[in-house]
């Protein structure tokens, strides 16, 4: 308990996520939190990390906290620039993608995603914004992360659409479409990881500290199953918080 | 030939009720005053294309100028929901048409290039291909495997709004390039915006960063600032601010109601909207100097 700091959920979800990256990784990388986990797995574990925006800016070396995904700062500075055509195809298409960050308003059982709508696609509830770049970051790079506030709503056992795809109804279903990638590999939430197993299904594999796992199967819309090996994840330390803060988003925007 | 015509009379004449217009620019570069335009006279019936309606397009919607829109994004970028486009369509009033970036862009590659379609690697999800009959799969001939493909969007109107033109059309862009591209060749129409017309020895002096050539351009507006509240690389920032502001706005048809009045009805042309945005805003947007080593092109 010596030398316990405090961290807020967003700070939590982004450690965990950074922690998940590997030195040399390509990352597809929109803004907000999955910038954030890049660049602070850049500045601790992972300096040779290269991050890719989708708006088809390479090598960005922003002066500020980008706020949309084609900020002017991303481009000055930056390795490259290309049309959008060039950047779902030459890198993402061809397999030039280790990672890709994905978000929705639902994940379910299979780590499917829904960010279209709720209700029927004709007539919809609620219209949510849709694919963007989502379908093919999830079918065509290596590994996808999905960074999430854990809450009941988001977590139904079935997608009401899907706009991208994890392991679809398990099993092989995913390796029979043929898509190239290795889909999502884990959903990082504020109460801890739920990782896919053999079959593809989400199943809890750490818990953050001092998080039960009846909180998180009270915020999950299925039976939760828990991995024997399961883990207690570091809280964030001294060092990636003051990264985050000092650094990263001193303004606090989206931590 | 000079193609050079004031905004006013490049609407009147390129943009006509029920055509398919593609204003284009990804985050950078959108259009924002060639939109007020076509509010302003009045122009009824379009199908609004682009990856990102983004406000451009919640702006068009709300003051009536669309029947349907054709998107792969749609929200307010940055902020969260893009909402009287997506309360039109929540009410059934507008149609829509949606993809996702990739099948939207391989649209415009498509009827860029003249092709019949253009196919894309399967990526497994199935609902929004069943959901729009323009998603076709095709035996790819070599390999036996199963590709999707989409058919060529070719806008009946394209604007593309860029750093610097020449009067014939010859445009130049640099930053984050998008679609401005394929767009211009994909349409029927080109009605190109500039931030400066500049001699045509300005565009020589540096060939490669061309990307539109005067033939496919129909009309030339000098339109400073006219891509904001997006921004144009090298000449103004991005209004962060007013995407946010627009999120308070757009919540209501009356608030929405009031802004178009205020900003664009009640104004002539974008110099005046410029100009009421005022020096606070001018100085939060200005954009800093960094330039580019010069390439030598060589003496032959």
């Amino acid at each position: 308990m010596i030398d316990r700091v405090a961290y807020n959920p967003q700070e939590l979800m982004v450690v965990n996520a950074a922690r998940l990256l590997r030195e040399h990784d390509v990352v597809f990388v929109g803004v907000g939190i999955p910038n954030l986990a890049c660049n602070l797995a850049m500045r601790t574990h992972a300096p040779n990390l290269q991050m890719i925006y989708e708006a088809g800016v390479i090598g960005a070396q922003p002066s500020r906290l980008p706020l949309s995904i084609g900020d002017p700062s991303l481009v000055t500075g930056s390795l490259s620039v290309c049309s959008m055509y060039d950047v779902f195809t030459l890198y993402l298409q061809r397999g030039n993608v280790d990672v890709g960050f994905l978000g929705g308003a639902q994940i379910d059982q299979y780590g499917n995603i829904n960010a279209t709508v709720i209700g029927d696609y004709q007539h919809p509830k609620v219209r949510l914004p849709g694919s963007g770049g989502s379908m093919e970051i999830a079918a065509w790079a290596n590994r996808c992360y999905i960074i999430t506030p854990h809450q009941r709503r988001r977590f139904p056992a079935r997608v009401d659409f899907h706009t991208s795809i994890g392991f679809l109804s398990g099993g092989d279903a995913r390796r029979k479409t043929g898509v190239r990638g290795g889909g999502p590999q884990a959903v990082v939430t504020n109460l801890g990881l739920l990782q896919p197993d053999q079959d593809g299904e989400l199943i809890l594999t750490a818990l953050h500290p001092g998080v039960t796992f009846d909180q998180v199967q009270e915020n999950t819309g299925w039976q939760l199953k828990q991995s024997p090996d399961w883990k207690r994840t570091e809280p964030p330390s001294q060092e990636e918080l003051r990264i985050l803060r000092e650094d990263l988003d001193p303004q606090r925007i989206y931590i | 030939m000079s193609k050079l015509v004031s905004l006013k009379d490049a609407v009147s004449t390129l943009v006509h009720e029920g055509d398919v217009l593609y204003a284009s620019g990804f985050t950078h570069l959108i259009p924002f005053a060639v939109g007020h335009e076509i509010i302003r006279q009045g122009i009824k019936n379009l199908v609004l294309a682009r990856a990102t309606p983004d406000l451009i397009y919640d702006q068009m919607v709300a003051a009536g100028c669309a029947r349907k829109v054709i998107f792969s994004y749609m929200g307010n970028p940055g902020v969260g929901s893009l909402r009287r486009v997506r309360a039109a369509i929540e009410a059934g009033e507008l149609a829509w048409e949606e993809y996702s970036h990739f099948s939207m862009i391989s649209r415009l590659q498509a009827g860029a290039s003249g092709l019949p379609f253009m196919p894309m690697k399967q990526t497994g999800a199935p609902d929004l291909v069943r959901n729009n009959p323009n998603y076709q799969h095709v035996t790819d001939p070599y390999k036996g495997e199963e590709v999707v493909v989409v058919p060529p969007l070719k806008p009946d109107v394209a604007v593309v709004h860029v750093q610097r033109a020449d009067a014939e059309g010859n445009a130049q862009v640099w930053g984050i390039i998008g679609e401005q591209r394929l767009a211009a060749f994909a349409a029927q129409r080109v009605i190109l915006t500039a931030e400066e017309i500049v001699d045509e020895a300005v565009i020589r002096s540096d060939p490669n960063r061309t990307l539109i050539p005067a033939l496919v351009v129909d009309a030339v507006c000098h339109v400073p600032y006219c891509a904001h509240p997006s921004y144009t690389q090298g000449y103004h920032d991005r209004d962060n601010a007013f995407y946010l502001a627009w999120d308070q706005i757009s919540k209501s048809e009356e608030g929405v109601g009031a802004y178009l009045q205020e900003w664009v009805y009640d104004l002539p042309d974008r110099h005046a909207y410029w100009e009421k945005l005022g020096s606070e805003v001018h100085q939060r947007l200005h954009a800093g100097e960094r330039w580019s080593d010069p390439v030598n092109y060589g003496e032959y």
